[in-house]
C-alpha cells in the first residue's frame, strides 16, 4: 500500500539524518496485521479451531483408517452396527460400546468418525470452492461496475435485482431440477457438487460486489491511481497492480463470511434432503440422517451438528479479528 | 414523500415482473419432467393429450402471460369476491396445483396462518428482548453483559437453525419431556388448557427462531446506540442536567431506532425464508412446508407462485424499509 507509508519530509540534503535514527527496522504491513491479529483471542481461538478441524478432517484418515463405506456383512453386521460413543458406557453399563469404534457406528454398521471425517471433507470443500467462486464474480462484478461508468448502472440493478430474489426456495428448486442432467454428466457425487457449489456462488456473490464497487469508486479518485494513469499504465494493469491490492482487506473479510454461509447453506440443502445422495455423507446429512432416531441415539444428530456449528463460529471469530487487523484505523490501539 | 413513494412503487412492478420471469425460466429450462412419474405403460399419445391437459402444450410466452393474468388479475377478484360476495371471478380460471387439482391460492391460504403464528412470535419475541439487550451492551460497553451478549450473538449466527432445533428436541422434548416435538395444527384454542398446550408446543419452534433474530437485532441495536453516544447533542443533553435516564432512553434511544427499524423491516422476508428449515424441523405445515413438498411433488404451479410470493414479499419490505427510513430521519428525504 503506496500510500499509507509514513510521509518523507520534503526539505534537507539527508532525510534520514533529520530525525533520530531508527532504532528498529520498519516493518512490512502485514507484520501490523499480524501483531493486531495476535491480540484478538476470539480470533485466535476461531483460527486454532478452525485449523484443527481443517487439518483433523483432511489428514485424519491417514491415521485412521477406516472405510467410512465399508459395511459389514453376516453376524459382523449384527455385532458391529449400531454401536454407541464410548462415554456412553460411563453412566449406562449396559450400553452396547466397542473401542475399536470410538464415536460408534451407525444403522448399517459404518464407522461413525470415519464418516465424520469424509463428511467434513466434504462440507469444507463445497465452503471453500463456493467461497471462491462467489468472491470471483462479487470482486468481477464490483470492480467492472466501479472501474466504468457505463456498467455501473446496468451491474448495480443486476445485482438489487438477484438481493430480491429469494434465494433458498430457488436453490430448492434449481437443486431438484438440474439433479439429473448433471448427475448423468459428472456421476452422481461429482455433479451434485458441482450443483451445490454453483448454486451457492451464484447467489451469495451480491454482498462482495457491492463492499467492492465502493471502494473501488473511492480509490479511483486517489492521485496514486492518476500518478499510475499519467505513465501510460493500461486499465487492466491499473486494476490488477493498483486497486486490487488496495481492496484485498474487505475482500478477505468477505472471504471468512462467505465460507461461513457456504457451510451453512450446503448442511441446509442436506438437511432438507436436497444436497448429496445418502451414500455420500456430508455433515448436513449425517445430521439429517440421525434426527429420524433421535431418542435412542441422540449422539447421532448432535455430533456433526457440533461440528457444523464450531466450524461456523471459528471463521466467524476469525472474520471477526480479521477485520479488526486489517483496518487501519483500529490498528495499533 | 409521496411522490418518493409512488415512484417507488412504480419502480417495483418491472423488479416483480422481472423476478417471475426468473422464476418462470427456471423452472421452464430445467431438464426436470411433470411426466415422469407417470407409469411406462402410458402409450405416449396419451401422455401427450395429460401434458395438454396441464397446460403444457402451449409455447413458453403464452404460458408465462397466462400465468401472469392468473395471478395478477384473477386472483385479486376471487378475493375481493370472498369479502364482499360479490362474482367477478366467475367462470376464471385459476392457478390449479397439480398435485391437489385444487387453486395453488386457497391452499396457501389454509396454510399462512401456521407460519405467521410461528414465524410472527418468533419475530415479535426477538425484537422485544434484543432491544433492551443492545441498549444496555452499548451503555456498558465492553462490561461482562456486553462480552457475554457478543459471544452469545456470535452463537446465534453460527448455530444453524437445523441443529439448534435438534438440539432443543432432544435436551426439552426426549430428556425432560416439557414440550412436544411435533407441531399440533389441528389444535384450536378455546379454552385454558388448549391455550396452554399451544403455548406448549410454539414455545420451541419460535425460541430458535428468534435466537437468530436476536443475535442480529441486538449486535445492530448496539453499533447504532454506540455511534449515538458519543455525539455532542448526548453531551449537551448530559451539560443542561438532563437525568441519565432521559438521556439514553429519549434523545438517543430515538435517534438509534432510525436503522434499526429499516432493519428489523428488511428482515421479515427472510425470517420466512428462514422458517422453511424450522417449520421441516418441528414439523409445521405451513408455507415452507408446503413449498418442499410442492418441489419434491414437481408441482410446479405451486413452486412458482409459492416462490414468487416470497419475492413479493422481499420487494415489499424494501419498499416499507425505504419508506420508513424517509419518514423516522428529517434528514433524508429523497424528493
Amino acid at each position: 500500500m503506496t500510500e499509507q507509508k509514513a510521509p518523507v519530509p520534503a526539505s534537507g540534503p539527508v532525510p534520514s539524518a533529520a530525525g533520530p535514527i531508527p532504532s528498529k527496522p520498519p516493518r512490512s504491513q502485514w507484520a501490523d496485521v499480524w501483531d493486531q491479529f495476535r491480540h484478538h483471542k476470539g480470533a485466535m481461538f476461531g483460527a486454532f479451531v478452525f485449523i484443527f478441524i481443517v487439518v483433523g478432517v483432511y489428514l485424519g484418515p491417514l491415521v485412521w483408517r477406516v472405510d467410512p463405506q465399508f459395511l459389514p456383512q453376516g453376524r459382523d453386521f449384527l455385532n458391529l452396527r449400531d454401536t454407541r460413543p464410548i462415554w456412553v458406557a460411563l453412566y449406562d453399563s449396559g450400553a452396547k460400546v466397542n473401542w475399536a469404534y470410538p464415536l460408534g457406528t451407525d444403522n448399517l454398521g459404518r464407522d461413525t468418525l470415519a464418516r465424520l471425517m469424509f463428511g467434513g471433507r466434504v462440507s469444507i470443500a463445497v465452503g471453500l470452492v463456493a467461497m471462491l467462486l462467489s468472491l470471483l464474480l462479487g470482486t468481477l462484478v464490483g470492480v467492472l461496475a466501479g472501474f466504468s461508468r457505463k456498467l455501473d448502472g446496468p451491474l448495480m440493478r443486476l445485482t438489487d435485482l438477484f438481493l430480491a430474489l429469494p434465494l433458498l426456495p430457488l436453490i430448492l428448486v434449481a437443486s431438484l431440477l438440474f439433479r439429473e442432467s448433471l448427475s448423468a454428466n459428472f456421476g452422481p457425487e461429482g455433479g451434485i457438487f458441482i450443483l451445490v457449489v454453483l448454486l451457492i456462488g451464484i447467489t451469495s456473490w451480491m454482498h462482495t460486489a457491492r463492499i467492492v464497487r465502493g471502494d473501488v469508486l473511492a480509490l479511483k479518485e486517489r492521485e496514486f491511481v492518476l500518478a499510475a494513469r499519467s505513465i501510460g499504465t493500461s486499465n487492466s494493469k491499473i486494476i490488477l497492480r493498483h486497486m486490487l491490492p488496495n481492496i484485498l482487506s474487505p475482500i478477505m473479510v468477505s472471504a471468512t463470511l462467505g465460507i461461513a454461509t457456504a457451510i451453512i447453506t450446503e448442511s441446509a440443502l442436506s438437511f432438507l434432503g436436497f444436497g448429496f445422495p445418502p451414500d455420500f455423507p456430508t455433515w448436513g446429512r449425517l445430521l439429517n440422517d440421525g434426527v429420524d432416531r433421535l431418542v435412542s441415539y441422540p449422539e447421532r444428530p448432535i455430533l456433526p451438528g457440533i461440528l457444523i456449528s464450531l466450524t461456523v463460529l471459528s471463521v466467524n471469530y476469525l472474520g471477526d479479528g480479521l477485520r479488526d487487523a486489517l483496518d487501519p484505523r483500529i490498528r495499533g490501539r | 414523500m409521496l411522490t418518493f413513494t409512488i415512484r417507488r412503487l412504480v419502480l417495483a412492478v418491472p423488479t416483480l415482473l422481472f423476478i417471475s420471469l426468473v422464476i418462470f425460466l427456471l423452472l421452464e429450462l430445467a431438464p426436470g419432467d411433470p411426466m415422469a412419474q407417470v407409469p411406462l405403460t402410458v402409450p405416449p399419445e396419451v401422455k401427450e393429450k395429460m401434458r395438454e391437459a396441464l397446460g403444457l402444450g402451449q409455447p413458453m410466452h403464452v404460458r408465462f402471460w397466462k400465468w401472469i393474468v392468473q395471478f395478477f388479475w384473477i386472483e385479486p377478484q376471487v378475493l375481493i369476491d370472498h369479502y364482499l360476495g360479490t362474482s367477478f371471478s366467475a367462470g376464471d380460471l385459476r392457478v390449479i396445483s397439480w398435485q391437489t387439482r385444487s387453486p395453488v391460492m386457497d391452499i396457501v391460504i389454509q396454510r399462512l396462518p401456521q407460519t405467521l403464528w410461528v414465524v410472527g412470535t418468533a419475530y415479535v419475541v426477538a425484537t422485544l428482548i434484543a432491544i433492551p439487550i443492545g441498549i444496555y451492551s452499548a451503555y456498558r460497553q465492553y462490561s461482562w453483559f456486553d462480552q457475554a451478549g457478543t459471544f452469545v450473538s456470535m452463537i446465534g449466527f453460527s448455530v444453524p437453525p437445523f441443529f439448534s432445533g435438534v438440539l432443543v428436541i432432544v435436551i426439552f422434548s426426549v430428556q425432560l419431556g416439557w414440550f412436544p416435538s411435533i407441531y399440533d395444527t389441528t389444535l384450536k384454542v378455546t379454552d385454558w388448557d388448549s391455550f396452554m398446550a399451544q403455548l406448549r408446543q410454539m414455545i420451541m419452534p419460535v425460541t430458535v427462531l428468534a435466537l437468530q433474530i436476536t443475535a442480529q437485532t441486538s449486535r445492530f441495536m448496539r453499533a447504532s446506540m454506540l455511534d449515538n453516544l458519543n455525539q455532542d447533542y448526548v453531551r449537551t443533553a448530559r451539560a443542561k442536567g438532563l437525568s441519565e435516564y432521559s438521556v439514553v432512553m429519549i434523545h438517543v434511544l430515538r435517534n438509534s431506532m432510525i436503522p434499526v427499524v429499516t432493519v428489523i423491516a428488511l428482515g421479515v422476508p427472510a425470517i420466512f425464508g428462514g422458517a422453511i428449515i424450522t417449520e421441516q424441523v418441528f414439523k409445521v405445515n405451513g408455507i415452507g412446508q408446503l413449498l418442499i413438498t410442492a418441489i419434491q411433488a414437481n408441482d410446479l404451479p405451486m413452486v412458482q407462485t409459492l416462490t414468487f410470493i416470497f419475492a413479493v414479499l422481499i420487494v415489499l419490505f424494501n419498499l416499507i424499509a425505504d419508506v420508513l427510513y424517509g419518514v423516522l430521519d428529517p434528514r433524508i428525504r429523497y424528493d
